[in-house]
């Protein structure tokens, strides 16, 4: 095994491993500052700020160090490299290149969004200099007027790392931003006329480490510090993309992707980024409702539940018709195992189908050249299932009922008149049933109805149980590659509503509070294909379910 | 006495022996009665006259909260909200919008700035952490409202505040840098040090503003 020494401490790397001095540095716990390397973009190692002091152990143990400071992030670590990351002469090169970089920086942290996140902050407090020198009036620039729908650039506050730069020509393509001029003339532009619209744009913000590129969305709607973060999944489509929700006082603010080399890896989409909107619809929801011929009779949530399970029950007993659900994709595993366990439970012939799984267009990869040809090796995928779950959920109707049966197959059976209690769980923000296929359930008696925005099929509804969005909700998600990742919850939902796993919890007659985790252990025993649910690493970034059988399952 | 030990630096002192006098009591009783007529004979009112006769607040006194305006009659507040995250009551609420493009040389402003006097300790820590010298409390004690709603001071009402105070002797603008209002002018400022010591061979230390950066001559640009 190739052994590195980082400032005397020896740490081996795997042989097929290709670390730069960074990473290297990185396992023995070594912060290396640097601004223009990303993980996932070229090197070009611009702005210095990862000098150090690197040498080679030869086989007669001697230490050769090379005369000068090398940048890190572009000198590969091997067996016998010796990286020196706290000598007084890498600490007074750090010192000396943040002094360059804050020459032109107007220091206007107070009205700067990144303040409380910024690189430019962080690293001036652990390795500058503390004062400045500079005497002579800054060189400030104007800022942009316009360069993207969902960007905005200040560009007197850039370092010039020109992560952006090549974020747009390496992972997105699209090569809308570039570097003009020279020396301290040099800043950000587009070229005229080709605004950075493209759907990955919104993740700029995020590789910016200062304060000039800034998201329209959150620009000056809180300041940092009072965010509070909660790991999560986008569930925007079914590429499941690791993100954190940062909200404060029950609202949500914003999505930033999360690393996570097993889902996405570094980046987003902007349509997951700004698409959670409906979470504060002032459309949602807001009351649970028994609805007898058409009239709300109940708005307490006791009793619509009790009457829901009463009649689920009422008819499972009668036996004359069949009950149903439709377990939609937007479920978690746990919500889909406790729903379709209850019917089951209720009457073994009950009907379980799977929702609607809402397709929109074609799988988008990137990086696309000019003419939109997509260029290998793929870096990111928008995916076209536009739902977070259909694999997990159709793992949990294949335990039950074999077959997965498909949502118009149910519609057909229900305009024969074969059920006479339904249960619908909705969950996806765009519409999921038409006026037309509402109309199969018109003759249903009893209509249950779990979802955040009203439907079509509200019309034909004697039960609705208005529930939550992804961040109001905790569980499961099984992406398309059978990645199983925890969404958390992160705000508390509007007056009226609850979690769907508090809905079916309560509709059970399970004791005591929610207990997401029991529930997926139930499932982790009860179904081969999840079984992978019990493993500590869901807590952190996600299981590989056995792909085979989530294929199968296909 | 005897049972607790002998310590160092502890001196034992003797009570007096009381005399044929003191044992009385009588010049005691004398002394307060003394006391007791120079009260009865004394006609000048220690009481404050309030509210026929206003106190003479000391000049650091916190009272009702003001928000500046710059030399453009424009809120001078940049909306950072450092006060709102500075203050331990909780009192402020500001809501920031993007300073429109007659403004070069702002980013931001404060759509909204409710402050809660009711709420407030008038601690002064708002004025303290303001990097702009927007908030500052005043003179003003005697505030009252008919309802709490009243009482929520907002933009306006603050700017309102300011337009009264701006003039009064007690309550100037204290935008000079180094000076933080009356009670603390100092006939000689202490140097304005830098974060860390500066080496004395150092260009920047021989400057009579070592280690701040001297912004003159960009005013505007931005």
């Amino acid at each position: 095994m190739p052994t590195v020494t980082v400032n005397g401490k020896d740490v081996e790397i795997g042989a097929s491993e290709r670390l730069n001095c960074i990473q290297a540095a990185a396992k023995v716990g070594v912060e290396i500052p640097a601004y223009c390397w990303h993980p996932a973009l070229s090197v070009v190692a611009s702005c210095r700020m990862c000098l150090v002091e690197v040498g080679d152990k030869k086989p007669d143990g001697t230490v050769a160090m090379q005369p000068k400071l090398v940048p890190g992030c572009q000198t590969p670590a091997k067996d016998g490299t010796v990286i020196i990351s706290d000598s007084p002469k890498v600490k007074e090169a750090r010192k000396a290149t943040l002094e360059y970089l804050l020459l032109n920086h107007p220091l206007d942290c107070p009205t700067c969004d990144q303040a409380g996140e910024c690189y430019l902050q962080d690293y001036s407090f652990n390795y500058g200099r503390g004062y400045s020198r500079l005497n002579e009036p800054k060189n400030i620039k104007p800022d942009k007027t316009y360069i993207g729908d969902q960007i905005t650039l200040f560009t007197d506050r850039c370092i010039m790392c020109t992560r952006c730069v090549r974020f747009t020509r390496e992972v997105s393509g699209s090569s809308e931003l570039q570097v003009v001029s020279r020396g301290s003339h040099e800043e950000i532009d587009i070229f005229p006329g080709f605004p950075v619209n493209n759907p990955l744009a919104g993740n700029v913000v995020d590789l910016c480490p200062v304060g000039a590129l800034c998201s329209k969305d959150f620009l000056y709607q809180q300041r940092v510090w009072w965010l509070k973060s909660t790991n999560s999944v986008c569930t925007g489509c079914s590429t499941g993309c690791s993100v954190t929700v940062d909200q404060n006082d029950e609202r949500v603010y914003r999505l930033k992707p999360r690393t996570n080399e097993k889902a996405q890896g570094h980046f987003m989409c902007d349509e997951g980024r700004f698409g959670w909107k409906y979470t504060h619809s002032d459309q949602r929801l807001s009351s649970p409702e028994i609805r007898t011929n058409g009239q709300v009779t109940s708005r307490d949530w006791d009793q619509v539940l009790s009457s829901a399970r009463a009649a689920l029950r009422k008819t499972a007993l009668a036996g004359k018709t069949k009950i149903a659900a439709v377990l939609s994709p937007w479920m978690t595993v746990e919500e889909a195992w406790i729903l379709a366990s209850f019917l089951k439970s209720l009457s073994p012939n009950a009907v379980l189908a799977m929702g609607p799984v809402r397709i929109a267009g074609k799988d988008e990869h990137f990086p696309k050249d000019v003419k939109g040809n997509v260029v290998e090796p793929v870096k990111f995928t928008i995916r076209a299932e536009k739902c977070p779950n259909r694999a997990g959920v159709q793992a949990v109707l294949s335990h039950f009922t074999g077959d997965v049966m498909p949502f118009e197959e149910l519609l057909r059976l229900s305009s024969n008149g074969q059920f006479g209690a339904v249960y619908l769980a909705g969950g996806d923000p765009e519409s999921w049933i038409s006026e037309i296929q509402a109309e199969a359930f018109s003759k249903v008696e009893t209509v249950i109805v779990q979802d955040f925005l009203a439907s079509p099929v509200l019309k034909h509804a004697t039960h609705v149980l208005p529930s939550g969005t992804f961040v109001e909700r905790e569980g499961v998600v099984v992406n398309h590659k059978g990645l199983a990742q925890l969404i958390r919850r992160s705000v508390r939902g509007p007056d009226g509503t609850r979690p769907d796993s508090r809905i079916l919890w309560e509709l059970t007659e399970r004791s005591g509070l929610v207990q997401v985790d029991v529930v997926r252990s139930e499932i982790a025993s009860g179904i081969p294909a999840l079984a992978g649910l019990s493993d500590p690493a869901l807590k952190a970034d996600g299981v590989l379910l056995n792909v085979a059988q989530a294929a199968a399952a296909h | 006495m005897s049972q607790t030990p002998k310590k160092k630096n502890v001196r034992w002192v003797e009570e007096p022996e009381i005399g044929f006098w003191e044992s009385t009591f009588v010049p005691a009783i004398m002394q307060g009665l003394k006391t007791t007529l120079k009260h009865v004979v004394d006609r000048k009112p220690v009481t404050q006259q309030y509210p026929e006769v206003k106190p003479e607040l000391p000049l650091h006194y916190r009272g009702v909260h003001r928000l500046n305006r710059d030399e453009k009659d424009r809120v001078k507040c940049v909306a950072c909200m450092m006060c709102a995250t500075a203050c331990p009551a909780n009192c402020i609420t500001i809501e920031a919008q993007a300073a429109p493009p007659e403004w070069p040389d702002r980013d931001k402003f404060p759509k909204s700035f409710v402050l809660d006097e009711l709420r407030c300790i008038y601690c002064g820590m708002c004025e303290e952490a303001c990097p702009v010298d927007a908030i500052e409390l005043t003179h003003i004690y005697d505030l009252t409202g008919e309802s709490r709603a009243d009482l929520l001071y907002d933009r306006e009402k603050l700017l309102g505040v300011y337009d009264r105070t701006k003039n009064d002797p007690r309550d100037p603008v204290r935008t000079r840098r180094g000076i933080l209002g009356p009670a603390a002018e100092f006939q000689q400022l202490p140097a304005l040090g830098p974060a860390t010591v500066v080496p004395q061979s150092d260009r920047s230390a021989k400057s009579e503003t070592a280690g701040v950066i001297r912004t003159t001559g960009v005013e505007g640009q931005r």
